[in-house]
């Protein structure tokens, strides 16, 4: 039982880092209609960012500094790259930002070389705050969880309560129309995206020192983001933030629990082989859920497509 | 094969095939032919195997991307569950000794590939654009976890491998050697090319442009927009399953790197490079790409990072791909006016391929100067060798990159202005983008 | 639109044509390993093991055959078994007859059926493929080919000293397993299960599970599940950044025992660990640098050191490969009648320049040597690692492993 507590925290941790990469892509894909594939690349950018801040002004300095940095070469990646290719249609666009992910991996190994950079979490948060059980929870766990849902908090309230997000709102569903209004729309698409590539970095200034600093995280997470937002529903932010829960929680469960596919099957009656290397089901007989956790969020991301095209929470079609 | 699928073909060649349309395809099936006698080592005939392999992935994957406009991420699983089912055919002829001639086994990964396709095309094809998308990308994320899962099948991370040589012989020829390979990739990818094409052409291929462009009008003319995407669908998995064939037959193995999202993605980029509005468009791609991926990795370790900037320049600068950059001259060519933009071209065009080429020496420089080992300052580039740790080798560069970008800049106004000129009298078009 | 083909490949081939200037007397050896992408640190420091091997152990002493040099020549295989394929034609194309390579079993195994066919089909240009470090057992066993030589030790005797090492802790109750869901760490479970069911049948394997390889963003899940079970020591099979993140997730979670790695050391691995892996990351491999074995061993690790400032030994297993390469090359007196050098090679038994002996078996090609348990530590070390405070110290040593470990190789000579 006990162990429920700790993988629901582990879950939430893994959930809300989702949900702050989720979170930007979400605005952008639904605002300008762009698969930014590059997205998880700025994580990765944020990452390596704070590590070489933290070796000259520590930590902190760099939880404030990369996510900013990020989010200026996402604001000028939209303004001098994006924009030109936006007229020629989406796949274009698409084709930008998988070479840009292609070309920022490669950068970063270019200048932090390709092994894994030693990028830890500040001293004051290396301990451990608490234990369930024989399981010690790490202090910067809840730092994790405290500043995800900081700026969960700030996103919600920016989105519904200024004059901005209204606007920003607005341009989601009428861009023409905004703009008639005379407000700027190439200007706030490029506030949105800087904003959704900071939002990236920031999750991965705290995400380093806990996942690793190394040139493949940004492919390890890129497309579960976009499993994460289509399930959510695209552009809606309480759609991203109960996905990217729910495939924490999902991921965190099914790597927790060694549910054995031959005990469901015999359950529902089946014998097992005698000469298991012989069978041609072997693989089915001998499967846990660990196996494949990390795969169930396509599965579901399919099976919500094919019955709900629009996902969880949105509200047009994809 | 010259003229275009996009709406702008100006020849009206719906019907049969004229005398001018046939011709490309003998000069092509002619040069195929005598490809071998002028580069004769192994390993050109390997590279070019994998070039007809991939132009044949390629085609098929602009079936859907370039004349349907469904945006696929997962269709690697249709050509390497073609493959992979190809191999077991392999070493079940060998096993069972049964007489079956290995030129025939891409058809069992043809039809392979088209059974994939139907299954996964009756639920995905219900929408296009994104959902499409995203249901073939989580398709194809799902089939490449269970190969290395599913080990009887996939035969786990090691993959399936098999040998080529045990079915009947054809003619006395047994395919041990690559040239008898060669001929055999060649001659499928001739007939899958001459195919795809003749689909194109069918009521059903000028359907799909049709519904790429307009669905809701096609469903007003009485088309099922739904139906069109699953024909093309069905058919682009057929020859994917063909081109999982060949691999079968080249390289004799299939892991699960032929289903994975990276292979996946890398022919999306390879269709896309070389042009989706033009039906050779995926040919230039595809050899391309072969070209950098196995020659280019053999020079440098950064060739990654110049196939992103390539992929990057090109969608910014010439959204038409390399097609399209060769069919904007088509107009100028029927003006008779290609020669006057040879003096231009050879003013900005040579400045700026030297300032790339100065650009890419810098960064092999910079490389050589952070990680070369200690001691071991010497490098060479285009066969000079120097020291990285000279100023020398650094102005050098640095002035020729820049002068000759300088250069390139100061005469574009007048390619501009000439390129304006000779593109008069002719309507305005869009070099191919759809 | 075919001239473009004839002129694209036309540029492709002169520029393979400028990187084959072929040297009538060099013996070259080609390093198929990934070069570029995420698992080229691996690569490109086993290239610099191997040229620096050539450069000092061979070339340095006057070549082979009264003055051939050896001569390295890196071929980029991007992980993938399509391009080693190609990479691996190529380097045939340009007169190589030895393909050095390690990374992933699953492309030595696409290497060595390929060779195996290719030598079949073209007994005029047969090639040798050196395995430096591509450990599935099948290799030398039912996968086994003449042409097919291994320098590491594999996964079963790898486990088999690993095991005759815990059986002597006598605190050891509860073990648990874990590795990548392939071929490889399935290897590595079965051999820790049966091994310690032989040696130590009272010890219990709390968990033995697989999880996809290169998948899993977060491993605090698996930690949680380890200290839950109440194991005493983990093994696992796990490289690059999957064995990281492993490992940090476990210590964060409050382990106290040990961790047995095949690969918990080295490109970054050490550095990332640092002061956390203290007492918690033990490595299973040959040749531990610390403490030294001999002054040529130091002088030898040494001028690697100076030279590749950004580079370890992390493979000592590559100089005996080039040391052992040499010699076969004398013995054979030729270095392209392959059949020859792999006659002189079965069976061969050499003095490792990292102290003990080493035999390669003539059944199955298989190296017996000596297998050490290193552990992570800052102290008493000589030869650091990943430019750190921190390096591996000898534990201790299992001296020729695996001497008799069965195999069921049928080996077909030429």
């Amino acid at each position: 039982m006990e162990l429920v507590f700790v993988i629901l925290i582990d879950g939430l941790v893994y959930g809300l880092l989702l949900f702050m990469l989720s979170s930007g892509l979400t605005l952008i894909f639904s605002m300008m209609g762009v698969l930014n594939f590059a997205h998880a690349s700025f994580y990765m950018l944020g990452a390596y960012f704070a590590y070489q801040i933290s070796t000259y002004l520590g930590f902190w300095p760099g939880l404030l500094v990369a996510p900013l940095i990020v989010g200026i070469a996402g604001a000028g990646v939209e303004r001098y790259g994006l924009r030109k290719v936006h007229q020629y249609g989406h796949v274009p666009e698409l084709i930008f930002t998988f070479g840009l992910a292609l070309l920022i991996e490669e950068i970063v190994q270019f200048f932090w070389g390709k092994n894994q950079v030693p990028y830890d979490a500040p001293e004051v948060l290396q301990f451990a705050l608490f234990s369930i059980g024989t399981n010690e929870i790490q202090a910067y766990k809840v730092f994790m969880i405290a500043i995800s849902v900081l700026i969960f908090l700030c996103l919600l309230y920016v989105l519904t309560k200024t004059r901005v997000g209204m606007i920003i709102q607005a341009a989601l569903s009428y861009p023409r129309t905004v703009e008639a209004l005379g407000h700027n729309v190439p200007f706030i698409f490029m506030g949105v995206f800087g904003v959704g590539t900071a939002l990236a970095g920031l999750a991965g200034v705290i995400a380093g020192p806990q996942l690793g600093t190394f040139p493949g995280m940004a492919i390890l997470l890129g497309s579960i983001v976009f499993v994460t937002i289509v399930i959510g529903g695209l552009g809606s932010l309480w759609g991203a933030l109960v996905a990217s829960l729910l495939i924490g929680w999902m991921t965190t469960f099914a790597a927790s629990y060694n549910l054995a596919m031959a005990d469901i099957l015999m359950a529902l009656g089946f014998e097992m082989p005698e000469e298991m290397s012989e069978s041609a089901l072997r693989d089915l007989w001998t499967l846990t859920l660990p196996q494949i956790g990390p795969i169930l969020p396509y599965l579901l991301m399919v099976v919500i497509l094919v019955f709900r095209p629009y996902g969880l929470f949105g509200k047009r079609d994809a | 094969m010259t003229d275009t699928t996009s709406t702008i073909s100006q020849k009206r060649s719906y019907g049969g095939m004229t005398t001018g349309a046939v011709a490309p395809w003998i000069i092509c099936t002619v040069l195929l032919v005598l490809l071998p006698y002028v580069f004769q080592s192994s390993s050109a005939l390997t590279i070019m195997n994998q070039m007809a392999i991939t132009i044949v992935f390629a085609l098929a994957y602009n079936m859907l991307l370039g004349q349907g406009g469904m945006l696929s991420f997962g269709h690697a699983v249709y050509m390497g569950m073609g493959g992979f089912m190809c191999m077991h055919v392999m070493n079940w002829v060998e096993a069972e000794s049964i007489p079956l001639p290995l030129p025939f086994l891409p058809l069992f990964g043809g039809l392979f590939g088209l059974g994939m396709a139907t299954i996964i095309g009756a639920f995905s094809t219900r929408a296009a654009g994104t959902v499409f998308a995203m249901i073939s990308l989580g398709i194809g994320e799902l089939i490449a976890s269970c190969s290395v899962i599913i080990v009887a099948f996939f035969g786990g991370e090691e993959g399936v491998s098999g040998d080529r040589t045990y079915g009947l012989p054809v003619f006395g020829y047994e395919f041990l050697t690559k040239i008898e390979v060669y001929y055999l990739t060649a001659g499928w990818l001739v007939l899958s090319a001459l195919l795809m094409y003749l689909f194109s052409r069918t009521p059903v291929g000028r359907m799909a442009n049709a519904v790429r462009d307009n669905p809701e009008r096609a469903q007003f003319l009485g088309y099922s927009s739904r139906w069109v995407r699953f024909y093309s669908f069905c058919a682009s998995g057929f020859f994917c399953g063909v081109a999982g064939g060949l691999f079968a037959i080249n390289f004799e193995i299939l892991t699960e790197e032929n289903l994975n999202l990276a292979t996946s993605g890398s022919i999306l980029l390879i269709t896309f490079l070389g042009g989706v509005g033009f039906f050779f468009g995926p040919i230039i791609g595809a050899i391309v790409f072969t070209l950098l991926q196995s020659v280019l990795s053999l020079q440098t370790e950064l060739w990654q990072m110049y196939v992103g900037a390539l992929f990057v320049l090109t969608v910014m600068y010439f959204p038409g791909g390399l097609a399209g950059v060769i069919m904007m001259h088509a107009a100028p060519y029927k003006l008779g006016k290609l020669k006057d933009l040879i003096v231009p071209y050879i003013k900005t065009v040579l400045p700026a391929a030297v300032g790339i080429l100065g650009l890419a020496c810098f960064c092999e420089i910079m490389f050589h100067y952070k990680h070369a080992a200690v001691g071991e300052d010497d490098m060479s580039l285009f066969g000079y060798v120097f020291s990285t740790h000279s100023v020398l080798p650094w102005v050098v560069v640095i002035s020729v990159t820049v002068v000759s970008f300088l250069i390139a800049r100061r005469n574009a106004p007048e390619l501009r202005d000439t390129w304006a000129n000779s593109n008069i009298l002719t309507p305005k078009k869009d070099g191919g983008a759809q | 639109m075919l001239k473009k083909t004839t002129f694209g490949v036309a540029a492709a081939m002169a520029m393979t044509m400028s990187a084959s200037v072929a040297f009538a007397d060099t013996v070259k050896i080609a390093f198929v390993d990934p070069l570029s992408g995420p698992f080229s640190p691996t690569g490109t420091n086993g290239l610099a093991e191997f040229e620096f091997a050539a450069e000092k152990l061979v070339n340095e002493k006057g070549g082979v055959l009264g003055g051939d040099m050896f001569e390295i020549v890196g071929f980029d295989n991007k992980m993938s078994p399509k391009e080693s394929l190609i990479q691996l034609q190529v380097a045939i194309d340009q007169g190589v007859r030895y393909i050095a390579q390690g990374n992933s079993s699953g492309i030595a195994h696409a290497i060595t059926d390929a060779v195996n066919k290719h030598n079949k089909r073209n007994p005029d240009d047969r090639v040798l493929f050196l395995n430096y470090a591509a450990v599935d057992p099948a290799l030398t066993n039912d996968a086994c080919n003449f042409w097919h030589f291994r320098f590491d030790a594999n996964a079963d005797i790898k486990m088999d000293a690993l095991t005759d090492v815990m059986a002597k802790d006598e605190s050891l109750k509860k073990v648990y397993v874990i590795g990548q869901d392939y071929s490889f760490g399935k290897a590595v479970a079965a051999a820790a299960v049966s091994n310690l069911a032989e040696k130590r049948p009272d010890v219990e394997i709390v968990g033995n599970e697989l999880h996809p390889i290169g998948k899993v963003k977060d491993f605090t899940p698996y930690a949680r599940k380890i200290v839950s079970s109440g194991a005493d020591a983990v093994i696992t099979g796990n490289w690059g950044a999957d064995m990281v993140g492993l490992g940090k997730a476990i210590i964060d979670a409050g382990f106290e025992g040990p961790i047995y790695t095949y690969y918990g050391a080295s490109n970054g691995i050490t550095r990332t660990f640092g002061e956390q892996g203290t007492g918690h990351i033990f490595l299973v491999s040959e040749g531990a640098v610390n403490p030294p074995a001999s002054d040529r061993m130091i002088e030898y690790v040494e001028g690697f050191e100076a030279k590749y400032p950004d580079h370890d030994i992390t493979q000592p297993r590559i100089a005996n490969t080039i040391e052992m390469l040499a010699k076969a090359i004398n013995e054979a007196g030729s270095a392209t009648d392959v059949v020859k050098v792999a006659t002189a090679l079965e069976g061969m038994e050499h003095d490792s320049i990292w102290g003990g002996k080493l035999f390669m078996r003539p059944q199955d090609h298989q190296i017996i040597q000596n297998v050490d348990i290193q552990e992570h530590t800052d102290q008493d070390i000589m030869f650091k690692m990943d430019a750190s405070q921190w390096g591996m110290k000898m534990a201790s040593e299992v001296e020729m492993a695996g001497m008799d470990s069965p195999t069921t190789c049928k080996m077909e000579r030429p």
